[in-house]
């Protein structure tokens, strides 16, 4: 299968939404908490339905407004969403009210905004679009679920062109419970320094990303989906292994025309240790860059770093705030990227650049 | 997203599971849809502030109970104790022998995960964020109560959660069929699981759409929804393994189709534009003319406004050629995100048995439509091809069709 990424927009910790140079200044936090930089939202969304919508709406409508319009497209012919924790200040907010009102005197509207398909709804209802509309919940997988959903809808001929988000966003209280897991570091460290601290726990993060997937190129293409791989908690490391091996082969990539990987590495010394054994064997030590220390660790992360594969594939380059210097001097073709959550959650994509290179200096 | 694929390609129903109110298993819920038993009553296993006033449709067993037929800690989200049991039966009632060396997948649906633990766990947590059992809030993600499930049946080859809120299940079980015509999987175990929980009584009592009585889809003096819970699954398999089973499949999912209301985010649009575009790319699908189907199994929730929605869509893609009707939410309540799940096992029994379920308490049939649903059971029917409907917020609609096998 080849698909083509026509557009890509995400809001997240960084500068990366609208008209910007790519990842051009990280931004740095110190408090392992890594909230999103969030727009003028004016410009996407009526005045009068910001005030009603949390945060999670806000950036998921706002992203797929912007990814739209930098498709050039205004009636996708699906919209299909991600999120492993849905709309959870609604929820929380609903929680919250009923148990200390005791049940009684509650208002609606946060209810009806906690429906974990509430994004993708409030996108049909600005686009009046009565098309197919879908929306996965599942953890890790919840965003390659849907970018799968839209590839077979492609191939199906049911759809040319898909909408795709994934999208989670970070409460007080989800933070509070999160942290009790033990899923963030004690220390408080620099997002930075996240890959040089090689103790427990990683740093939080949240965002939306959006994409165009269509089954015809275009001149707008960032670049081609080649492989989607998902392996839900393998046996041993070994049992992964052969799973991303055979998968990948079944979808006719050549791993030796891999010249990128971008792992999910997140900081975490017993999460991190899965990407050393895989980078070091199936993946032959090729060069890789990471990025959850620009985004934080959430269960649809992997949507950020397709965001940043595309427009590496894009721009033919590699930004310094990601580079390294095994990377630096590459300009990738082929990029996979690999995450996993907890070890129980695994996915691969494989992009590779348009034929049309636009990186002519 | 291997090749091979053939979106013509028939899926089967092999298996059916289901747990409801109206039955622990397919042969209670079978007895209670024959002989008129509903499943409303009196709030018993949930603690509400609302116990005396709002009835609700449970299922009859404690969390304890569940647990021990589930195999199963009484600590799970009951949630995933009912997911477990239904999508067990399901398999087993497939009967598949070489179920090892098939590629398996568990595509399942809920719309709020382990609520029911989480909104225990919120009031310590909210006196002090140090306080609150972590194991109640553990499995609170909709994804959370699918692995618990998957785990128990040992389904590792595909696993996914739908939450499309009411239609989610419906949704899960043509994704699935589709997982299946793409040759990634044989089998699916598709549907969904939902239990009751204060925040969902709390959420769908704001919108004052809770019938103080038991509902009465599709009447002209319909008051509301009467809240149920429950999970249903159906075993999908592809032709190769339809031919190997000892026993014939129920039916074939012959179409369905997910379109959007694009209205407003709880409300149907007064036409049901929604509804009628699922409804009538779902019977595109499956080739056939609206006087090809013989059943209609409605979303009919008993409030105002989508049944209105819903006769106004069926009018329009039936008139003249109306099929019989009902809405089997007169007697299991709407049991949300597995309604989908648990009417798809009734569109599969009335397949096999030739049967129509009755609308119960009807009095007054709305007085917008000239058709009627049916108010008795109705047996030796030829039931040949089910329409079955899911829409709900979001503006989320979706219809599957389910068709006897030929021959």
């Amino acid at each position: 299968m080849i698909m083509y990424i026509r557009s890509a927009a995400a809001i997240s910790p960084q500068n990366t939404f609208g008209d910007q140079p790519l990842l051009a200044d990280a931004v740095e936090y110190n408090n392992n908490l890594l909230k999103a930089i969030e727009p003028d939202y004016k410009t996407y969304i009526d005045a009068k339905l910001i005030r009603r919508m949390s945060r999670i709406i806000r950036m998921g409508v706002a992203t797929a407004s912007q990814c739209l319009q930098d498709a050039g497209v205004q009636q996708p012919s699906a919209i299909i969403t991600g999120t492993a924790y849905g709309c959870l200040e609604d929820t929380g907010i609903f929680v919250s009210r009923m148990i200390e009102q005791e049940e009684q005197m509650l208002s609606p509207t946060a209810f009806i905004q906690s429906t974990h398909n509430t994004v993708g709804a409030q996108i049909a209802l600005m686009l009046q679009c009565t098309n197919y509309n879908n929306t996965f919940v599942h953890g890790a997988f919840s965003f390659e679920n849907a970018l799968l959903d839209g590839v077979l809808l492609l191939k199906e001929n049911e759809a040319d062109t898909v909408l795709i988000g994934g999208m989670d966003e970070l409460t007080k209280y989800s933070h509070d419970i999160l942290k009790r897991f033990g899923l963030y570091k004690r220390e408080d460290i620099s997002n930075f320094g996240l890959f040089n601290v090689p103790t427990k726990g990683t740093i939080a993060g949240e965002g939306a990303a959006f994409f165009l997937l269509a089954d015809q190129p275009s001149d707008r293409d960032y670049a081609r989906l080649e492989a989607l791989s998902i392996v839900y908690k393998p046996k041993n490391i070994e049992a992964l292994k052969e799973e991303i091996l055979r998968s990948l082969e079944s979808q006719s990539v050549d791993l030796n025309e891999i010249d990128l990987i971008i792992d999910g590495r997140n900081g975490d010394i017993k999460n991190d240790a899965i990407y050393d054994e895989v980078q070091k064997t199936i993946f032959r030590n090729k060069p890789s860059l990471h990025f959850k220390h620009l985004c934080g660790e959430y269960p649809t992360a992997a949507s950020f770093a397709l965001w940043l594969a595309a427009n590496i594939l894009k721009a033919g380059e590699i930004p310094p705030t990601v580079a390294n210097d095994k990377v630096k001097n590459i300009q990738p073709q082929k990029v996979l990227i690999y995450n996993h959550s907890q070890n129980i959650h695994h996915s691969v994509m494989v992009l590779s650049a348009t034929d049309v290179k636009k990186n002519i200096h | 997203m291997e090749r091979n694929t053939n979106i013509h390609t028939p899926v089967y129903i092999a298996g059916v599971g289901i747990i409801s109110p109206i039955g622990n298993n397919v042969a209670e819920c079978l007895q209670s849809l024959e002989s008129g038993n509903a499943g409303m009553g009196p709030m018993k296993y949930l603690s509400s502030f609302y116990s005396g006033e709002i009835p609700v449709a449970e299922v009859k067993m404690s969390n304890d109970e569940l647990a021990a037929v589930a195999g199963a800690s009484n600590k799970t989200s009951r949630t995933a104790l009912l997911s477990m049991i239904a999508a067990r039966e399901a398999l087993l009632d497939a009967d598949i022998d070489n179920i090892e060396s098939l590629r398996t997948g568990f595509v399942s649906a809920n719309t709020v995960g382990g609520m029911d633990k989480t909104e225990n766990f919120f009031v310590d947590f909210l006196k002090d964020p140090q306080k609150g059992r972590l194991r109640d809030v553990v499995n609170h993600e909709c994804g959370k109560v699918t692995e618990i499930a998957a785990d128990a049946l040992g389904i590792r080859s595909y696993i996914s959660t739908i939450s499309t809120a009411c239609s989610s299940s419906a949704n899960a079980i043509f994704y699935g069929a589709r997982l299946i015509k793409h040759n990634m999987l044989d089998v699916v175990i598709a549907g969904g699981t939902d239990s009751m929980t204060k925040f969902t009584l709390n959420g769908f009592n704001t919108l004052m759409i809770l019938d103080r009585g038991f509902c009465k889809p599709f009447d002209d003096n319909r008051q509301g929804l009467n809240l149920g819970e429950g999970a249903g699954y159906v075993v999908l398999v592809s032709q190769k393994v339809a031919d190997s089973l000892s026993k014939r499949a129920y039916c074939q999912l012959s179409g369905y189709a997910n379109r959007n209301d694009a209205y407003h985010q709880t409300a149907s649009s007064p036409d049901g534009r929604g509804s009628y575009a699922a409804m009538s790319a779902a019977l595109q699908m499956s080739g056939l003319q609206p006087y090809d189907i013989d059943y209609i199994n409605l979303h009919g929730t008993g409030t105002n406004n989508n049944d209105l929605a819903e006769g106004t869509a069926v009018q329009r893609l039936f008139d003249p050629h109306y099929p019989k009707m009902s809405s089997t939410k007169s007697f299991t309540g709407h049991t949300l995100g597995a309604s989908g799940g648990v009417e798809a096992v009734f569109s599969a029994l009335a397949i096999k048995y030739g049967l129509i379920y009755p609308n119960l308490r009807l009095q007054t049939p709305m007085h917008e439509f000239p058709f009627k649903p049916e108010t008795s059971l109705l047996k030796g029917e030829s039931v040949n091809h089910v329409m079955s409907n899911s829409f709900g917020f979001g503006g989320n609609c979706s219809s599957l069709v389910f068709s006897k096998i030929a021959g």
